[in-house]
């Protein structure tokens, strides 16, 4: 088992020591100044030199993630062979690309209305950020709630930038979300008498974030995989889509598919398509860790940028403030919020809670990167540093046994590795986390620029504007998941199932004469589609 | 530098360093996997490991992503097992005893072995909730059975041939959706955002200019 340093064992001391005082201590919320200023000076969406600016496609000018813009100006799979666009090995009246939440309700939608429905997904039917969404989800559905409350929390949060009409959207559907999410089977935590337990997430003013412990997402995900199975869905896993096809018109007409494994080539054609394949955490933007699943590559962002749609926020990222700095075996995975949403304090090296717990994602990580840097406050550790999340008041405070009912998955990843958390505090620092941005949307969940081409769940951009609050992404997928499902379901009633002979992926080719031109291409084969790790290893050579 | 330990991927040596877990020993080593690799995260049970120690008979299993390696150590990864899944319609169904005599009747033919909690990754007591599953006791066993990552391995170590994940999956449901309290005040507030209750004031609020927004928003009361 991994052993704490000396320096650990020291500072925990003090976190203990302080411990008993800081319980039931009030802890000042920063000012709307000081957030500011913390965001500019330590935010790492602020560091310019971390972002490019994009030469080509409908967000020319504007500026990208390095690591984003390398794949949005990259290499097509589809140059270096031939597509047989004259026979379709596939056909359906929606291609839902991605298997995660947004998809499978995608797919439920539209296929409870009669659709055919294909769901097209690069590794499991499942595998997802969804699955791995701890939290919460959110919904005004309290005596002392409204959606119109949910609305001005989600704004603020979001700096005052998310598309209005879409956030009214996600806020007016949520309890609807939520009821629809029980029929299915979902466990939600609940009183005796049926009440939702709902707790605070950073930046919310009502208790609104429900849960299932702290496998939300994955409770939600298994049943929507299982009710995906039910339905008799068609679900192609293994299978990535490398590149959308057009009709002549420059609509959405289906997509090049690659098997994963075999990587054989396949065309799935289609009266219309769903992009629902997720965030871009394994990108590491600035070699961030990540709490993202393998395959969060953002790849129905590339594929619909050379198709001509248009980003919106491609350049605010999300870091969750609470990643697990040590042990190493887990490096960058995920501590959900829920452990402060019930009690647990940030602390520095000199058991001092240096900040509210529940602020904001954006301004928690900022206030934690300035605790280890300027205020040399951190803990170091042998992969950088962090500061102490102190887990044992949680028991302190709502009795024995509240940690192991309550986040029971963090509980076990923990102990796996040998640490009671309910006994000594963990260390964190920021993780990458969600993708803000992502591919503009019309409110029924279609592309401001291609028709045909609808878009939900992480890879939509402008729903939480520059910044995301805790568990409005589980109710993102569901909502505008649905949303996508129903408004595919009304509209292949007025589209004709493409010819082959109209089928197109010539936009590929002029997208790299562009980038020819502007000499921007970056190189890179992508959509990347799944990371590559070593591990620290140099020397490796592969044929 | 990290001390170097020798593993067998199935069956061939490789030295990794001993802090890396058995995923990242495998990429360590030069493996990208495509299989057998999700969450990465102990959520989505898509890497399912069995392995042996040399010179110990004692077969284990585990999450290649929550398992350090160990000097000696055999490993063979299960990223598919074909289990039963039967399809319903979950309308349709009732959270009775026929239903599981229905779909799964096999669990009926457990032996209470024990194969299936003793390898379970998560620590679950399965026999427990096939025991609640056989009884109709719903809520046990979803209860029981909450942290399940539906791994696959209980069920390729099971000799009666149950696919407990699915057993358990199917009594969540059932408990989600029929045993569990109703929630009066969810279905009371979809009511009233369907009569439109709530119309007036959104759209007055998202109407509004952004500074006067913000007033609002920084004035705001929170919830102790």
């Amino acid at each position: 088992m991994e052993v704490m340093t000396k320096e650990m064992l020291e500072s925990i001391k003090k976190v203990e020591a302080t411990r008993g005082s800081r319980i039931g201590a009030e802890l000042r919320r920063f000012s709307a100044e000081e957030k500011e200023e913390l965001l500019n000076k330590y935010h790492p969406d602020y560091i310019k030199e971390q972002f490019a600016t994009l030469s080509v496609g409908a967000n020319k000018g504007q500026k990208a993630p390095i690591e984003l813009a390398a794949m949005l100006q990259g290499r097509s799979r589809v140059l270096d062979i031939d597509v047989d666009l004259s026979k379709a090995d596939y056909e359906a009246d929606v291609l839902v690309i991605g298997g995660g939440g947004a998809g499978a309700s995608a797919a439920i939608e539209a296929d409870s209305r009669g659709a055919n429905v294909m769901i097209v997904t690069k590794l499991r039917m499942g595998d997802a950020n969804t699955m791995m969404a701890e939290g919460g989800i959110q919904a005004a559905d309290k005596e002392n709630d409204s959606p119109v409350i949910h609305y001005l929390d989600a704004f603020g949060g979001g700096h005052f930038t998310n598309k209005r009409e879409l956030l009214k959207k996600l806020v007016m559907e949520a309890p609807d979300a939520i009821n629809w999410l029980n029929d299915l089977g979902v466990m939600f935590d609940k009183d005796n008498d049926g009440t939702m337990i709902t707790t605070h997430g950073g930046g919310t003013s009502r208790k609104r974030m429900h849960a299932c412990a702290d496998y939300t997402g994955a409770e939600i995900m298994r049943v929507l995989r299982d009710e995906v199975i039910n339905r008799g869905i068609r679900v192609v896993d293994f299978t990535s889509a490398i590149e959308l096809i057009l009709d002549k018109k420059g609509r959405a007409a289906g997509a090049v598919l690659m098997n994963m494994e075999t990587k054989e080539v396949l065309v799935a054609k289609a009266k219309t398509v769903v992009i629902a394949t997720g965030g871009a955490g394994r990108l590491h933007y600035q070699g961030f860790a990540t709490t993202n699943h393998y395959g969060a590559t953002a790849d129905g962002l590339v594929i619909a940028y050379r198709a001509g749609a248009a980003l919106l926020y491609q350049d605010a990222i999300q870091y969750h403030p609470t990643g697990v700095a040590y042990p190493a075996q887990m490096f960058g995975a995920l501590v959900t919020e829920k452990v402060r949403s019930i009690g647990a304090q940030l602390v520095n090296v000199d058991g001092e809670a240096f900040m509210n717990p529940l602020e904001t994602r954006d301004v928690a990580a900022s206030s934690i990167i300035r605790e280890c840097t300027t205020n040399k406050k951190g803990v170091e550790t042998p992969l950088g540093h962090g500061v102490w999340l102190d887990t044992p008041m949680i028991d302190m405070i709502s009795g024995e046994g509240t940690i192991e009912k309550k986040i029971p998955g963090m509980l076990r990843m923990y102990q796996k590795f040998g640490i009671d958390m309910r006994k000594t505090p963990i260390l964190i620092y920021p993780t990458l986390h969600y993708q803000n941005g992502g591919i503009e949307i019309k409110e029924d969940g279609e592309s401001t620029k291609i028709g045909n081409l609808y878009v939900a769940g992480e890879a939509v951009g402008g729903v939480h504007g520059r910044n995301r609050l805790m568990g409005n992404s589980l109710l993102d997928i569901i909502v505008f998941g649905r949303n996508a499902g129903r408004s595919v379901a009304e509209k292949i009633k007025n589209v004709e199932m493409p010819k082959n002979s109209d089928l197109t992926i010539e936009h590929v080719k002029k997208f790299e004469e562009e980038l020819l031109r502007a000499h921007a291409e970056s190189g890179e084969i992508s959509p990347k589609l799944l990371p590559t790790y070593t591990h620290g290893r140099k020397d490796r050579q592969h044929a | 530098m990290d001390e170097m330990v020798n593993v067998f991927i199935m069956g061939k040596q490789y030295s990794v360093p001993s802090s890396l877990t058995i995923m990242n020993a495998m990429e360590y080593a030069g493996y990208r996997h495509t299989r057998a690799c999700g969450c990465r995260a102990g959520f989505c049970g898509a890497c399912a490991t069995i392995y042996r120690i040399l010179g110990d008979p004692e077969l284990k299993f585990c999450l290649a992503c929550q398992t350090k390696v160990e000097e000696g150590m055999y490993i063979a990864q299960l990223p598919f097992f074909p289990g039963i899944k039967k399809e319903y319609d979950i309308e349709k169904i009732k959270p009775d005893e026929s239903i599981m005599m229905q779909l799964y009747p096999e669990i009926y033919k457990c032996i209470g072995c024990g194969a299936c909690t003793k390898s379970c990754p998560q620590g679950l007591n399965v026999m427990q909730y096939i025991a609640y599953a056989q009884r109709a006791e719903y809520e046990k066993c979803a209860k029981e059975s909450f942290d399940c990552v539906a791994c696959g391995i209980c069920s390729s170590r099971c000799p009666a041939q149950i696919t407990h994940a699915m057993v358990s999956l199917l009594a969540r449901r059932l408990y989600g959706k029929y045993i569990a309290p109703k929630s009066q005040h969810l279905s009371k507030r979809v009511e009233e955002i369907r009569q439109g209750s709530f119309d007036k004031e959104i759209a007055e609020l998202s109407g509004k200019p952004q500074n006067e927004i913000r007033e609002l928003y920084n004035s705001r009361q929170i919830e102790k």
